[in-house]
């Protein structure tokens, strides 16, 4: 069976090599040996297989695979790197776990060693929330700034990193909870309004200005315990300053609403299990010089 | 008879689906449920219609290019629906907001790239791989396709192996295991249809009339039966309930990721790899015009390819849960493999000598030969990248999906286009092709389609490796994961827009096939009818 025409033999020219003789639809093959180059390539990298897997882990055997000359494991790679990396590190280490926490950003030895060290872990368990630049998101403050919510001391940073906000794990862990005004009923919905538009003027955002006597009232009654009579907040509580430009979620009226209709309940985990007390001194000697540091 | 089997068993499984689309518990299965349902009652329907009437006398004269026509259609048409998919998610990449609120669940990168990834290699390849075998498998056999219209049955039950991935991917059905996504159900069925496949090409292979069996179905033939064996192996599953898509898989742990990517790799190496080895083979010699270059390359290296190819899977899980005797021996049978692989290139290369001076005029043939570059330069730079201190750079980065791109769309892309621009004015008796003027547009837009794609990936690939790996003196990371993201804004647009040329090509492929069916001249009939062999 053909298709007449389609079965039509492939070209032979003159001082071709032989063919096999096969056909197939017109196709046939030539006789050709393989190509030297390609067959002693070829060889070449049987014999260097054999050769790397004596060398290397290779063969599975009854109970265990051959464990090659060289000793070579990918883990003990690893850990001998991370052991030396530890080991030129464990002098400065200890230094940097002993000395004051205030002293440590004007030490010479010790700041530079510790910014280096804070950033690679900022990038590695920071940067999710706080950005890998420390500006923060909607939610996650900023750390450029010098608008501290708990502190920007080096103890003070320093507590928050070990034991964070608000979460379940720690017991030391900084605890601070607004009421829902709102949602809770603690407040109209007239005051709430009247309360955000008087806040908006603390900070000097447009607002509706037949509102914020009202507003003021509302504020000294509710709010003014925690983010102080004039609005500068209270760091030992970790109410944050209104009278500043920076918010934490927003300075709009609309968000202003939901935070004081609903609150807010930021968390921070606890590094203190995490990471290594060097680990958290230097992260804190990072986040302290990034601008803010006090 | 037969006919009243066939309605019973379809009007059984018809209600089946009707009581799997009631009782579903989520719902990629429950649509599943309801396609299947209208495809068997279709079915019954047309059956009934058929049942009882005069049926034409079998055909036995001529080759069974019907389900081939079908498989080129098929072929195009998915090749576009995967790169264009392709193209939209290389740009949600670069331009995130390209995840629409509105799509969410549906649409998004994560939806999406099992669909591109499956697009192009299953129905896009696997409708080439189908058409080019059932054609090569017949005119080398000098045998009809045996099994009358089982082709068929595989033809159709493949699309529609294809449109149940696809949605289950969009609603969530996907046992995330790569490549190997459709849930059990979709998997059985592909067992099946898989099956017939290999029953439909062996069965015409042994009525071959030929005494000896052709390169190309040796490798079309071991594609085949080793695709079977992995996609069983791989797809061992316990379904949660009859009643919804969740299974779970046998394989515990690191056996489980070894196994997958012994199918993974695999995959390539039986897939796009010697399936397509059987395309090369039948036509560039058909297109140059020229025989093979050599029978005993080819037998050594097609031996070598499927010996070694099996054992390099492991180079996908370097410095993993994965023991380190296993890891190097991925590496040592992936280094080895580079000559096997060669031999191809060799052998579709030089069935040219003699007729290199047939590159500056014909686009068809320009196409089949870059592809064949293509696929040696893929398979140099994949053993280079299974060498574990390279892979160290390498493994999780964009030099992977370069590399995977520069064999799919250069080698796996390139020589389908070729085959179909071949079989196209065969298949429907046309002198020649529509346009080679638009051959030649469609080649250089993929080509430097595919150098700004692959070229872009190389560069931020192991610009994110090194990045990733930086440390400063003390042995502290320099950079930020966020950082690498940033870093590589500009490539990822250069990508997309190398995908833009390369869907634009394959557009003017569709454009200039349609128009060479509808407009070129006819071949005269005398020519055209097939008569049987002697």
């Amino acid at each position: 069976m053909s298709d007449t025409g389609m079965n039509k033999k492939v070209q032979i020219h003159e001082g071709d090599p032989n063919t096999t003789g096969h056909e197939w639809d017109g196709i046939m093959e030539f006789d050709n040996p393989m190509p030297r180059w390609w067959l002693w390539i070829f060889y070449a990298t049987i014999v260097w297989g054999i050769g790397y897997s004596i060398a290397y882990p290779a063969w599975p055997l009854v109970s265990e695979a051959t464990n090659g000359l060289l000793g070579w494991s990918s883990r003990g790679k690893v850990q001998a790197e991370i052991a030396m990396v530890e080991a030129a590190n464990a002098p400065v280490n200890a230094k940097l776990e002993q000395l004051e926490l205030d002293r440590i950003p004007s030490d010479p030895e010790l700041s530079g060693y510790a910014v280096s060290a804070g950033s690679a872990v900022f990038k590695t368990w920071c940067a999710q929330c706080h950005g890998s630049g420390a500006a923060g998101a909607k939610g996650y403050p900023n750390l450029l700034d010098d608008d501290w919510l708990w502190g920007g001391t080096m103890e003070d940073i320093h507590t928050t990193i070990s034991y964070g906000i608000r979460n379940e794990e720690s017991d030391d862990a900084r605890y601070s909870a607004m009421p829902a005004f709102g949602r809770d009923e603690l407040l109209g919905k007239e005051e709430v309004s009247q309360v955000v538009n008087y806040v908006m003027s603390l900070s000097g955002e447009p607002q509706d200005a037949s509102q914020v006597a009202a507003g003021a009232v509302v504020y000294a009654d509710n709010c003014a315990s925690c983010h102080a009579e004039d609005g500068s907040g209270d760091r030992t509580q970790g109410a944050p300053n209104l009278r500043d430009a920076i918010w934490l979620y927003g300075g709009d009226y609309e968000t202003l609403h939901e935070t004081v209709w609903n609150a807010r309940y930021g968390v921070m985990p606890n590094w203190d299990t995490r990471l290594s007390e060097a680990e958290i001194r230097a992260v804190s000697a990072y986040v302290h010089q990034l601008g803010g540091g006090e | 008879m037969s006919n009243y089997l066939k309605l019973i068993v379809l009007g059984v499984l018809t209600i089946f689906f009707m009581i799997a689309a009631n009782f579903a518990r989520d719902l990629a299965y429950q649509v599943h449920a309801v396609i299947l349902m209208l495809v068997t009652a279709g079915l019954f329907l047309f059956t009934l219609r058929q049942t009882d009437e005069p049926q034409p006398a079998p055909i036995t004269g001529e080759y069974f290019d019907s389900v081939i026509r079908a498989g080129v259609i098929a072929t195009a048409f998915w090749g576009v629906v995967g790169f264009l998919a392709g193209t939209f998610i290389a740009f949600q990449l670069a331009f995130p907001v390209l995840n629409f609120d509105w799509s969410e669940g549906l649409a998004n990168f994560g939806r999406l790239r099992p669909l591109h990834t499956s697009a192009v290699i299953f129905a896009f390849g696997g409708n080439a791989l189908l058409c080019t075998s059932f054609y090569v498998v017949q005119r080398t056999s000098a045998a009809r396709l045996w099994g009358g219209n089982l082709a068929w049955f595989v033809f159709w039950g493949y699309q529609l192996f294809i449109v149940l991935a696809a949605t289950g991917y969009l609603l969530g059905g996907t046992q995330s295991k790569e490549y190997a996504e459709p849930e059990w159900y979709i998997d059985l069925w592909l067992t099946i249809v898989w099956v017939a496949y290999l029953a439909v090409f062996l069965g015409t292979v042994i009525n071959r009339k030929e005494r000896h069996i052709y390169v190309a179905n040796w490798f079309f033939l071991a594609f085949i039966v080793t695709v079977a064996m992995l996609h069983v192996v791989n797809n061992l599953t316990i379904p949660v309930s009859i009643w919804g898509s969740k299974s779970v898989i046998v394989w515990p742990g690191v056996q489980d990721a070894m196994v997958q990517w012994w199918y993974g790799h695999n995959a390539v190496g039986f897939f796009l790899t010697a399936g397509f080895l059987g395309m090369m083979y039948y036509f560039i010699p058909k297109q140059a015009d020229r025989p093979v270059f050599s029978y005993k390359l080819s037998i050594i290296h097609f031996w070598a390819l499927i010996f070694i190819y099996i054992w390099a899977g492991p180079h996908h899980l370097h410095y993993t849960a994965l023991p380190d005797w296993a890891s190097t021996l991925g590496m040592v049978f992936s280094v080895v493999l580079w000559m096997p692989s060669w031999g191809g290139m060799i052998n579709g290369l030089m069935t040219l000598s003699g007729a290199w001076d047939k590159l500056r005029t014909d686009p068809v043939l320009r196409m089949l030969v870059i592809s064949v570059g293509f696929y040696g330069m893929s398979t140099f730079e994949g053993p280079m990248m299974s060498i574990r201190a390279v892979n160290s750079l390498s493994h999780y980065t964009d030099w992977t999906i370069g590399h995977v791109h520069s064999g799919a769309l250069g080698w796996n892309g390139m020589i389908t286009f070729g085959c179909l621009y071949y079989l196209v004015p065969v298949l429907w008796k046309r002198e020649r092709l529509y346009s080679l003027g638009l051959v030649s547009w469609h080649f250089w837009l993929a080509t430097i389609g595919i150098v700004l794609y692959a070229a872009s990936m190389w560069v931020t690939g192991i610009m994110e490796g090194l990045m990733w790996r930086e440390v400063d003196a003390n042995g502290f990371l320099v950079w930020s994961f966020a950082d690498t993201v940033g870093a590589k804004l500009p490539m990822y647009v250069m990508r997309g827009l190398g995908g833009v040329l390369y869907l634009t090509g394959s557009l003017i492929m569709c454009y200039n096939l349609i128009m060479t069916v509808r407009r070129a001249p006819a071949k005269e009939a005398s020519l055209s009818v097939a008569v049987p062999a002697e």
